[in-house]
């Protein structure tokens, strides 16, 4: 294995063009727009269908769609249509995140223990505050769930905006085999794959914060 | 006061739930709604704060029809306890009790202060605060469950099985704390259970029902146990009933014999008794506030047939043999049968 391409320390200095910090900046920028678009359209929807219970299909059908699409085919269509840019990727990318949200939030909202929402309909919470106060953060748990795998595959994923003349962690796996520098095609890949897994644990204690302890095993039964 | 009012629930798809109930539940008096399942007890309960809308006829709460009620604001002013407590596992428990003030405008601060009060109330000490429901027991759940509903001091309370989700150990204590605790609040309460004990020993009136939604008979405890309105009460109030409505009998009217008649009898110095000379263990005493019940009990168990009565002090004042509570029995149900 070659890494010497990694460890260049010409490679880490910060506003050079093509270096990494500026690679994984914008690889990061692509994949924290994706998972935006993606939260403003799944997590609602899901939402919608969870409490209402109305539509799951959509909720399961879509979310089985959306993950045998090919982003990079995808990504290609979206091309063809609309021309070279960021918004043909970031639709493919959408497309990748939707499904593991959509279909979390609405596995998390059907999960919501029957009697606790009666509850709180009988204590005299109006829908939107048993859902926002009662369904919703009993539901986040398994909805974070769902958010950490679509960050990892979009992380994962992003690397295609490269093929289409843009910039991120991709451009070294495509350049790097277009000149056959298996070095560079490396660093590439082993950047990504330390980006994902940082991610998550970021991810991680964002839903150690978010969740409730009484909804995690932080609150464990005490012996009675 | 709540009242049904001719009221039919039928659900979609035909099934008759409530069949033109008509029944008052007085105020401030715990009534208890039971059943088998199927009788339409517990859509009758959810009538009353409208979670459950009837087809036809009213319900009304102190003249009100609850009808024309905004439905969030009838809730709140509406205590709702439920099977398993229903808490929300994440908040804590003094968030749990903090709920309904919190959506009646009071800050979280103001609740969260008065809440500490009800947990007490409720048997809770302050420790239990901080937790959430999933680290409590099931009786702790459920006492935290009527510590929520009481939160904001409703008149009105409703409780869906409240106690049948626990051990019949927790259930017996729950009952007495319970009945401690609306003896002092004297809330107006319509209780759903299944169990027919559990409506005699915690209803100053009992509302039974039969599949269909039909009601088979609404009176007191005493009412069901000695009057059964019908093959169907009798049955289900259960075969024992003879004895059980003993209960509702005072020992007072039961005529004794001085324990002088007793010689068998051991006293001390003070004249309190001690045991029976013959087979030594006396077996228990009674009071004159006791029922006929206690007494019955003690007169079949006693190893010499004859239970001891003790003045306050625990002083025998009195014995009764099973033959005189046989011949009182006989009288009193001739007297209840000429009245």
């Amino acid at each position: 294995m070659n890494l010497s391409y990694l460890f260049d320390p010409e490679h880490w200095q910060f506003g050079v063009a093509g270096g990494f910090p500026q690679l994984i900046l914008s690889h990061l920028g692509y994949s924290a727009l994706a998972l935006l678009f993606g939260v403003i359209i799944a997590l609602p929807v899901g939402l919608y269908i969870g409490h209402t219970g109305r539509g799951s299909f959509l909720a399961i059908n879509a979310g089985n769609a959306g993950r045998s699409l090919p982003t990079l085919g995808l990504l290609m269509l979206m091309v063809t249509l609309l021309g070279l840019g960021l918004l043909p990727v970031l639709i493919a990318l959408t497309v990748l995140v939707v499904p593991p949200i959509l279909t979390s939030t609405y596995a998390g909202m059907r999960a919501v223990d029957h009697s606790v929402v009666d509850a709180a309909r009988g204590m005299g919470m109006r829908p939107w505050q048993v859902l926002t106060r009662v369904e919703f953060p009993m539901a986040l748990p398994v909805i974070m769930g769902g958010f950490r795998s679509a960050a990892l595959q979009v992380i994962a994923t992003a690397t295609v905006a490269a093929s289409v003349g843009l910039g991120g962690l991709g451009r070294l796996l495509i350049d790097g085999l277009a000149v056959n520098d298996y070095s560079r095609v490396l660093a590439g890949a082993i950047v990504v794959a330390v980006l994902a897994v940082v991610l998550d644990l970021f991810l991680a204690l964002v839903q150690r914060w978010v969740v409730s302890p009484g909804m995690s095993g932080q609150a464990r039964r005490a012996a009675t | 006061m709540i009242t049904f009012d001719d009221v039919v629930k039928v659900y979609p798809g035909g099934s008759t739930a409530v069949d033109h109930l008509t029944v008052e539940l007085p105020t401030g008096k715990l009534t208890a709604l039971v059943g088998p399942s199927g009788c339409g007890k517990t859509t009758s309960l959810r009538m009353i704060n409208r979670m459950v809308r009837p087809t036809s006829g009213r319900v009304l709460i102190d003249g009100e029809d609850v009808a024309g009620q905004d439905e969030a604001k009838l809730r709140r002013g509406i205590g709702y306890v439920i099977q398993h407590a229903g808490l929300f596992p994440h908040r804590t428990v003094l968030d749990n009790v903090a709920t309904v003030p919190v959506l009646l405008g009071k800050t979280r601060r103001e609740a969260r202060a008065a809440a500490i009060g009800l947990l007490e109330r409720v048997g809770l000490s302050e420790e239990f605060a901080k937790r959430y429901p999933a680290q409590l027991s099931g009786g702790q759940q459920q006492r935290v469950g009527v510590a929520r509903a009481l939160a904001a001091d409703p008149p009105v309370m409703l409780m869906d099985e409240p106690f049948s989700a626990v051990d019949p150990v927790v259930r017996g204590q729950l009952h007495a704390e319970f009945l401690r605790l609306q003896q002092d609040l004297g809330k107006t309460i319509a209780l759903v259970t299944h169990d027919i004990d559990e409506a005699i020993k915690l209803g100053d009136r009992v509302a039974v029902l039969r599949q269909g939604g039909i009601l088979a008979q609404f009176g007191t405890p005493q009412d069901l146990l000695t009057k059964p309105a019908d093959d169907f009460v009798a049955e289900f109030v259960g075969r024992d009933r003879g004895l059980r409505s003993l209960s509702f009998d005072s020992a007072a009217a039961l005529p004794v014999r001085p324990p002088a008649e007793a010689p068998d009898l051991v006293l001390d110095d003070a004249g309190r008794p001690v045991a029976w000379r013959s087979v030594g263990d006396l077996g228990g005493v009674f009071q004159v506030t006791d029922s006929l019940r206690v007494v019955t009990d003690l007169a079949i168990s006693s190893p010499v047939g004859i239970a001891v009565r003790v003045d306050a002090d625990g002083r025998a004042d009195g014995i009764v043999s099973h033959h005189d509570l046989a011949d009182h029995l006989v009288a009193r149900r001739r007297e209840s049968a000429s009245a």
